[in-house]
């Protein structure tokens, strides 16, 4: 098996008295897409949220590339990493929001190399032909110049993407990418993602996209009630469920 | 006559303005950290200079100060209170702008590894400025008129000549309506100015 990328062990997640997340273990090995599906409120987008730290866990941790991201168990307790440490992981996790948030005071090429010149300290030259190159990976070299507002939905989140894929990241982590998107758009979204995958690129994926879950990820993880309920290959969790709760959801958002 | 007096009116308004805008983004900063070391000072300057009275402020920082050995010319006197009072109330209007912007910004910047510093400096600050024109043009010409506080501080302001030619002249009111166009033709400039700026922003989009 490839070296795992992201390992998940005892994760914890509460807000307030809520607990969101009730345990999870899962590893992210390189290359797979992982996909994970189940109801709202389950649990699915704090996960995600978790691995780059925008969420802080409340127990457990998550290990990138073998270390600790955001915070480290000493004697039992968290203790917070320093700030530039967490830059430093962050730097190498990719991250897609549901509502793009690219920002709307730059063109769709300065929302690419903003992070590439200020985080990655790359000169500007090169900065701008990475950028170019990756609007032209995902079909949008004419809109370079072109700011957010002018752009569709589908157009808006293809720049997040290629601006997440600026930072040349070990992992692409979706945040239900296509929900916030007209559904003739949805497509072309998932078509960068699927190229993507193809091309070896290591994804966890939160959405409510089945076929997209059938056809791309090498593992569908089921999640209800802040647990993973059922993990398995995409033909065995469409195919044959094994849990109930599996069974109900799917038969609900499947027809 | 009026207009030595709007030399030094426009010089104590603009030397305020600064001061006053770098101290109200400090303390917008501070007030929004998670630091209760920054943001509990903060909280107790706004709060104390947008809830007591500016002349009072004046008034202290020229006649009380100097009873405990802090001696300050007059023209420095007016340029401190003018700009703390001032960055009191800049400081609420930064931070009402900065937490208008959506978090998810703030998210996005973080997640490409940019630390606080560089996502308030690069994203969330430039964002604001559109937002902060009509607010701050407005406290800028509340500035204007307030220097005219200074002249019970001994100021030579527009104000201060304006009275004190009508102690000698007793041409009450023509010596008023003219101060009042004098004030006029400044704040509505300063609006004018903050138009055509907000129009040169909004071509963005």
């Amino acid at each position: 098996m490839a070296e795992p990328i992201i390992v998940i062990e005892g994760l914890k997640k509460s807000f307030g008295k809520l607990e969101v997340l009730r345990g999870i273990d899962l590893t992210v090995h390189k290359g797979e897409v992982v996909v994970i599906i189940g109801p709202s409120g389950s649990g699915k987008s704090t996960l995600l949220r978790c691995i780059n730290f925008l969420e802080k866990p409340t127990a457990g941790r998550v290990l990138f590339k073998g270390e600790e991201v955001g915070q480290r168990q000493v004697g039992g307790r968290l203790v917070p990493l320093p700030e530039k440490v967490l830059d430093q992981q962050r730097a190498r996790m990719g991250m897609v929001f549901q509502r793009f948030n690219l920002f709307p005071h730059m063109t769709a090429l300065e929302n690419v190399i903003e992070a590439p010149i200020r985080v990655r300290r790359m000169p500007r030259a090169e900065a701008e032909e990475l950028g170019l190159r990756l609007l032209r990976r995902v079909g949008l070299a004419d809109k370079a110049g072109q700011y957010p507002n002018f752009l569709s939905g589908g157009q808006q989140q293809r720049v997040a993407i290629a601006r997440a894929l600026a930072m040349e990241p070990d992992v692409m982590l979706f945040d239900e990418p296509t929900s916030a998107l007209d559904p003739e758009l949805v497509g072309e979204v998932l078509q960068v993602m699927q190229d993507l995958a193809n091309d070896g690129m290591t994804m966890v994926v939160v959405t409510h996209e089945m076929g997209f879950a059938r056809e791309v990820g090498d593992r569908v993880l089921f999640m209800d009630g802040g647990l993973i309920v059922e993990e398995g290959p995409p033909e065995q969790i469409f195919g044959e469920p094994r849990h109930p709760r599996t069974r109900e959801f799917l038969s609900k958002v499947l027809h | 006559m009026l207009f030595e007096g709007l030399g030094v009116t426009l010089k104590l308004t603009v030397i305020s303005a600064f001061f006053g805008t770098l101290l109200g983004l400090l303390a917008a900063l501070a007030r929004i950290s998670r630091n209760p070391l920054l943001t509990v000072p903060a909280a107790v300057y706004v709060n104390l200079f947008r809830g007591t009275p500016l002349l009072l402020q004046l008034l202290f920082i020229y006649n009380a100060l100097p009873q405990v050995g802090i001696l300050i010319p007059a023209f420095e006197a007016a340029v401190l209170g003018y700009s703390l009072n001032a960055g009191a109330y800049i400081a609420e209007i930064i931070r009402a702008a900065i937490q208008s912007i959506d978090r998810g910004q703030m998210e996005a910047a973080r997640s490409l590894g940019m630390s606080y510093g560089l996502a308030m400096r690069r994203i969330i600050l430039p964002q604001t400025y559109r937002r902060l024109l009509p607010p701050m043009v407005n406290e800028m010409s509340a500035l204007t008129k307030d220097t005219s506080l200074a002249s019970t501080i001994s100021i030579l302001e527009v104000m201060k000549y304006s009275m004190q030619f009508v102690s000698r002249t007793n041409l009450v009111w023509q010596t008023f309506v003219w101060t009042a166009v004098l004030y006029l033709v400044v704040t509505m400039s300063l609006s004018a100015l903050a138009s055509r700026l907000e129009k040169k922003l909004e071509a963005r989009g």
